[in-house]
């Protein structure tokens, strides 16, 4: 079930440079959303018609809040950051499918990219098995690093070398010979193509969480769709919408 | 007990409020959000004869109070929409639209006449989508080319058929005068203004396709006015749509001539828009005391 609620801002911190944690109550929402999901925000300057679509951090469902963790990538996320506690913002959630958390795997790999990282973090929480969660960063801005650590095992990638392993995800992997039964990955589209071809070359299940532009966010307008291997089911060619069959992917049915 | 009521093309709905073809999906998806029986008529996304993979990404950009779109009418093909979205859409107490799309007039043809045994109620042709190479807007925008498509379907039609025009055209009361020449039952307009964004930053298109079609509120005096030319030219009902967002928006297309109003992008910034704007005119009614929606359709001369 999708809920439009008005949620109230509870906290909101920037916590590097250009991203901020948002807290919100929203209760409904809260009580039936799954990592990987997302919520669709809604600005209140009426010129920006488009919510945003953004992905879940953290879930407090018996405090009936959510975290979102975002980068201020224009007007109107930049109108998001401004919110103070007791603001409202209108949301309508949760959308997508989340990523699969009963698949009974020993160990996983949680790989997320700038950020692609948030997701990693209610998914750490919830995913059964053990968890190596590897993150990559531009900078030493580790953001959400102590909300990692709690139910993973963390390892660091930056690509000015300043923490961790210089370079991205899958140097971090192959610099600390990690290895899993699985990957699930959230970031930007270079660094999921190369998950998908590393996880096929070590017999991995890989599920990967991703990004387009949206406008409904609920499967109807055919925006959002990616490429994918055979034909789907719903559009009847080979495509899928990221919003409601989506964000998250095994990574064999699309192409990236 | 105000009547609410509008005739179209000899079809009754329960308010003059549909849903512009396009953005509300073709299987019930707002159904999630609230009672699709609440409007006078759902309109689906274009229809062709076989299933269209659609254009690539990105398809959509935010412009300010619009967006651009290029979908390249995607579709499952009408097989998949009689057999799967169509009984969906008719649980919902409410008329069903099927917007028709293609490359030929065979095409047109084909899935008009497929769906003449379906229980659909209007057609809804497109000769107007500015996103795709052939067809669609080839058929929409000389007068001539618009006349014969539409005698063309009128032939192969059993439901009442709406051309919906574009306002890419030199002269829209032309165009009306011509859809109306061929055999109209309705009128539908505006589609959308071809328009384009480029990111500075990237210098690139903002969208694959570069030019997309612009809709949303900023094109609104642009679709009155229209709507407004094509109403005084032909003897058809029009079906008034471009950036109606609220229950005021929707009386001011009525009053220019609209027999019958879409919400399209709008539904974007609120799924719960086009129910919110049948609201707004019952509000606007009692506010003017007005017993009968009819009285406002082109009160405004």
């Amino acid at each position: 079930m999708k809920y439009q609620e008005r949620a109230v801002v509870t906290e909101q911190r920037r916590i590097a440079d250009g991203i901020y944690s948002l807290w919100l109550r929203a209760e409904r929402i809260a009580e039936e959303a799954r990592p990987g999901q997302f919520l669709s925000v809604y600005c209140k300057d009426e010129s920006r018609l488009l919510p945003r679509p953004i992905s879940i951090c953290e879930i407090d469902r018996a405090g009936g809040r959510l975290r979102l963790v975002y980068r201020v990538a224009g007007a109107g996320t930049a109108e998001f950051s401004h919110c103070r506690e007791g603001d409202v913002l209108e949301t309508v959630g949760p959308l997508g499918n989340g990523f699969p958390l009963d698949r009974g795997y020993g160990r996983v790999l949680l790989m997320g990219g700038g950020i692609g990282v948030p997701p990693m973090v209610e998914l750490a929480k919830q995913l059964p098995g053990e968890k190596l969660v590897v993150s990559g960063y531009r900078g030493g801005e580790l953001f959400l690093k102590e909300e990692l650590e709690r139910n993973a095992k963390l390892y660091v990638a930056t690509e000015d070398g300043s923490a961790g392993t210089r370079g991205n995800v899958l140097d971090a992997v192959r610099e600390n010979g990690l290895s899993a039964d699985a990957i699930f990955a959230c970031g930007p589209a270079p660094m999921l193509r190369a998950l998908k071809a590393y996880a096929a070359e070590n017999g991995m299940d890989c599920y990967l969480s991703l990004e387009e532009r949206m406008a409904c966010g609920i499967g109807a307008c055919l925006a959002c769709v990616c490429a994918s291997k055979d034909v789907d089911e719903h559009t009847n060619v080979k495509n899928k919408r990221i919003c409601k069959d989506g964000p998250v992917f095994a990574a064999e049915e699309i192409e990236l | 007990m105000r009547n609410m009521s509008v005739k179209l093309a000899g079809v009754e709905l329960k308010n003059p409020v549909m849903t512009a073809s396009g953005t509300f999906g073709s299987s019930g998806e707002y159904g999630e959000f609230y009672d699709l029986g609440l409007l006078g008529a759902v309109v689906t996304k274009g229809v062709a004869n076989v299933p269209w993979p659609g254009n690539p990404t990105p398809r959509i950009a935010e412009t300010k109070s619009g967006m651009l779109n290029a979908i390249g009418l995607q579709n499952p093909g009408v097989e998949v929409f009689i057999e799967r979205d169509l009984p969906l859409l008719r649980k919902y107490d409410t008329k069903i639209i099927v917007n028709v799309c293609g490359k030929t007039a065979e095409d047109y043809c084909e899935v008009v006449e497929r769906l003449s045994d379906q229980p659909v109620d209007l057609l809804e042709i497109n000769v107007s989508c500015p996103n795709v190479k052939e067809g669609g807007i080839a058929f929409g925008q000389r007068p001539e080319a618009l006349e014969a498509i539409t005698r063309e379907v009128k032939r192969h039609a059993k439901q009442p058929v709406i051309m919906k025009l574009s306002p890419n055209v030199t002269d829209i009361a032309e165009m009306a005068r011509a859809a109306e020449a061929g055999g109209a039952d309705a009128l539908s307009l505006i589609n959308t203004l071809t328009g384009m964004k480029i990111d500075i930053h990237r210098r690139t298109f903002a969208i694959a396709n570069k030019t997309g079609g612009l809709s949303g509120p900023a094109v609104k005096p642009v679709a009155v006015r229209m709507v407004y030319q094509a109403a005084k030219a032909v003897s058809l009902p029009v079906i008034g749509m471009g950036g109606i967002c609220t229950g005021e928006d929707a009386v001011e297309f009525l009053l220019a001539g609209a027999s019958a109003v879409s919400v399209g992008t709008a539904n974007f910034a609120d799924p719960f828009a086009a129910r919110n704007v049948a609201r707004g005119i019952e509000e606007y009614m009692e506010k003017y005391g007005v017993e009968d929606v009819s009285e406002l359709i082109g009160a405004v001369r």
